[in-house]
């Protein structure tokens, strides 16, 4: 990163999510630690959207999570707007989750079933101190004609809409209280193909007229490629490559970001581009036990002695690519 | 008031349940008639007009010497003949529509209790010589008070116990299941029946008793619940919202819980109607002389050639039981949120 940048308006430094796993009889139990996010640094600039893909279970739910401090940090420390959010209590939380909101995956699950539509959005609303009147249920017609939806869905009920419906009504209630920042934990990957891109340009527009900031989590390349401005890579609980947009899709660096690109359908198989492509095989390794050195390297075409061994850092390459991997090492020092 | 569209939704659905619509209204119209059973079964007059004055036995107690020098300072025994005979002579008096009150002695038998239903006591009397169908009315009021009372607290304490314990998971919820596991195997109706031969049990005592047992029924429920409530996506968005712990267990898992609990809610509150009922049965429940629907199942086995005692017994009780499970079916069915009216 290059010292010119303002402050970011979220920052992570070394996050670090450990699920104890217990396992064994009574008398001799083991306790393991998965690792489901383990040592992740990110910026977010003000105003950007960062796409942030891998496989499943490679934590990046769980990363999303922490930040909204749903999930405790097991270690590191979540910097937002200059405070340090990690520590805080639950009431001064309360007040910084003004700023901080998150959409679910799941529209279905996402919604209480028993409750109105104004009531969940209003939900907020009242927690923030505003009392149920007028002025409340103005902000609701307000939110709904924001993300799209007629008035007359304020006394429905969820299960009476579509998914992509309901994502609109989850999107109002993270925004009711005008945050800056929102987690996107997979908004669209329950969606039909149709509503996905809907929901998508929804997220667009909000993001333009609002001035909203996005981490957009996804599996889906090329939904990230639609919105993301800059798109991060995660394997294993590590973030392995981060770089502008153009720059992963063009050039991915890290084995595992070409084989994700490479493995993205493409409509005509044979304009697919002619140069090397990258297969991984196997299952992802298991985060309870993952491999030593290189996470990556039981997978990868390209595994060297040094990767068995040695965690290769985050560090900057060519054309602004932040990458974790001894191949750049290698043409770094190629180069030098 | 006005009511939210989804208790609207509720009510329809409920209305167009029509067994559960149809047994609400008759238990309500039973219980409402039973809770003044004092007017309906009574031995003492509803109104007396004597000497221009007015009296309402029911409500006031009378001495005796009202009715004439001959009569003692004591309270007035309406069905002595000669008290009768003074009151007529000076006025009038209007009876309940069945002059006996439950522990009322018929003495004018012309057959040994247990006496047959004739006009007189329509269901016949028990083995006391008392009249069956006033017992059966002021047993029906005692059962159900004692069912909904227990219930309604078994019920609230189970559900905060079982709300704690799956919403706080972890070693709250294994040391409270492990008490429970504990608790629940102790022989309950052994242990009544030491504590009732220890305190003799009234009303509030043996709901005391009953307590100790019963708040566990609904706890295992809710703690399932309230286990996967905590998981839900819309809970976590709500406590991303900041909503409180109280509040997300009051507004966001405990309704999902309260479908689960009001299907048990019926089953419940027959089970508290029923447990009465057998430990009246067995002698170690009510004071004797209390009108107990358990009594009176006792009686019709202890009086096999009175077929009406039994009869009686086994018509009110499985009316009762059958009634609690319509509404609690349709109960159930209004808080289905897929079901449409």
């Amino acid at each position: 990163m290059s010292g010119a940048q303002p402050a970011p308006l979220l920052k992570l430094e070394g996050l670090t999510k450990h699920f104890a796993v217990q396992s064994g009889g009574f008398f001799r139990r083991h306790v393991t630690a998965l690792r489901a996010v383990d040592g992740v640094d990110l910026e977010i600039q003000a105003g950007e959207t960062l796409g942030l893909v891998g496989e499943s279970g490679c934590g990046k739910s769980t990363l999303g999570r922490m930040i909204i401090r749903l999930i405790e940090p097991t270690a590191g420390s979540i910097v937002f707007d200059g405070v340090d959010i990690t520590r805080l209590d639950m009431q001064a939380l309360r007040e910084h989750r003004r700023g901080m909101q998150i959409v679910f995956q799941d529209p279905f699950g996402a919604l209480n079933p028993r409750m109105t539509v104004e009531d969940i959005i209003m939900e907020p609303l009242l927690i923030h101190g505003a009392r149920h009147d007028d002025a409340a249920r103005k902000r609701v017609d307000e939110m709904l004609g924001l993300v799209g939806l007629p008035l007359r869905a304020r006394s429905r009920f969820p299960h009476e809409f579509s998914g992509g419906q309901r994502q609109r009504v989850g999107i109002a209630r993270a925004l009711v209280l005008n945050p800056r920042f929102l987690v996107c934990d997979e908004p669209v990957s329950a969606l039909d193909v149709s509503v996905q891109a809907q929901i998508v340009n929804l997220l667009q527009d909000l993001q333009r007229d609002l001035g909203l900031t996005y981490l957009f989590i996804a599996h889906d390349l090329s939904v990230v490629k639609h919105i993301s401005d800059r798109v991060a890579v995660m394997y294993l609980g590590r973030v392995v490559e981060i770089a502008d947009k153009r720059a992963i899709y063009a050039a991915p660096r890290h084995p595992y970001t070409q084989a994700l690109i490479a493995a993205v359908p493409v409509l005509k198989p044979r304009e697919r581009g002619r140069g090397r492509r990258v297969r991984i095989t196997g299952d992802i390794p298991s985060a309870l036990n993952p491999p030593s050195g290189c996470r990556f390297h039981t997978r990868c075409p390209y595994v060297m002695p040094v990767c068995r061994t040695d965690e290769p850092k985050l560090a900057p390459t060519d054309a602004g690519h932040l990458v974790a991997c001894h191949l750049m090492d290698n043409q770094e020092s190629n180069k030098g | 008031m006005t009511l939210s569209p989804l208790t609207r939704r509720r009510l329809a659905v409920f209305r167009a349940h029509r067994r559960g619509f149809w047994s609400l209204w008759i238990f309500l119209a039973l219980f409402g008639a039973s809770l003044f059973a004092e007017f309906i079964a009574n031995d003492r007059p509803l109104l007396i007009s004597f000497d221009g004055h007015w009296y309402m036995p029911v409500l006031q107690d009378i001495s005796e010497d009202r009715f004439g020098p001959d009569f003692l300072p004591t309270e007035a025994d309406y069905s002595a003949p000669d008290v009768q005979a003074a009151i007529r002579a000076h006025g009038w008096m209007i009876w309940p529509a069945i002059p006996y009150h439950y522990d009322t002695i018929v003495l004018n038998l012309n057959v040994p209790a247990p006496a047959p239903p004739s006009w007189q006591n329509l269901l016949g009397t028990d083995d006391q010589a008392r009249d069956v169908l006033s017992r059966v009315i002021y047993g029906f009021r005692l059962s159900v008070l004692f069912g909904f009372t227990l219930t309604i607290i078994a019920s609230a304490i189970g559900i905060a116990a079982g709300a704690i314990q799956g919403y706080r998971g972890g070693l709250t919820d294994l040391l409270f299941q492990r008490f429970i596991e504990i608790w629940s195997g102790m022989p309950q109706l052994y242990l009544l029946i030491i504590l009732g031969s220890v305190i003799a049990p009234g009303f509030w005592i043996l709901l005391g008793f009953l307590l100790l047992f019963s708040w566990m029924s609904l706890t295992g429920v809710v703690r399932a619940e309230f286990l996967r409530g905590r998981n839900l996506e819309y809970v976590r968005a709500a406590k991303a919202l900041g909503v409180s712990d109280i509040a997300v267990m009051w507004r966001h898992i405990l309704p999902n819980a309260m479908v689960a609990t009001l299907t048990f809610l019926p089953f419940t509150l027959s089970g508290s109607v029923t447990i009465l009922a057998s430990l009246d049965f067995l002698g170690f429940g009510l004071p004797p002389g209390s009108p107990s629907l358990g009594e009176l199942v006792s009686q019709g086995k202890n009086n096999l050639q009175a077929p009406w005692l039994g009869i009686t017994a086994f018509v009110v009780l499985g009316g009762v039981l059958t009634l609690l499970i319509f509404i609690g079916e349709a109960v159930r069915d209004a808080f289905d949120p897929r079901r449409m009216p």
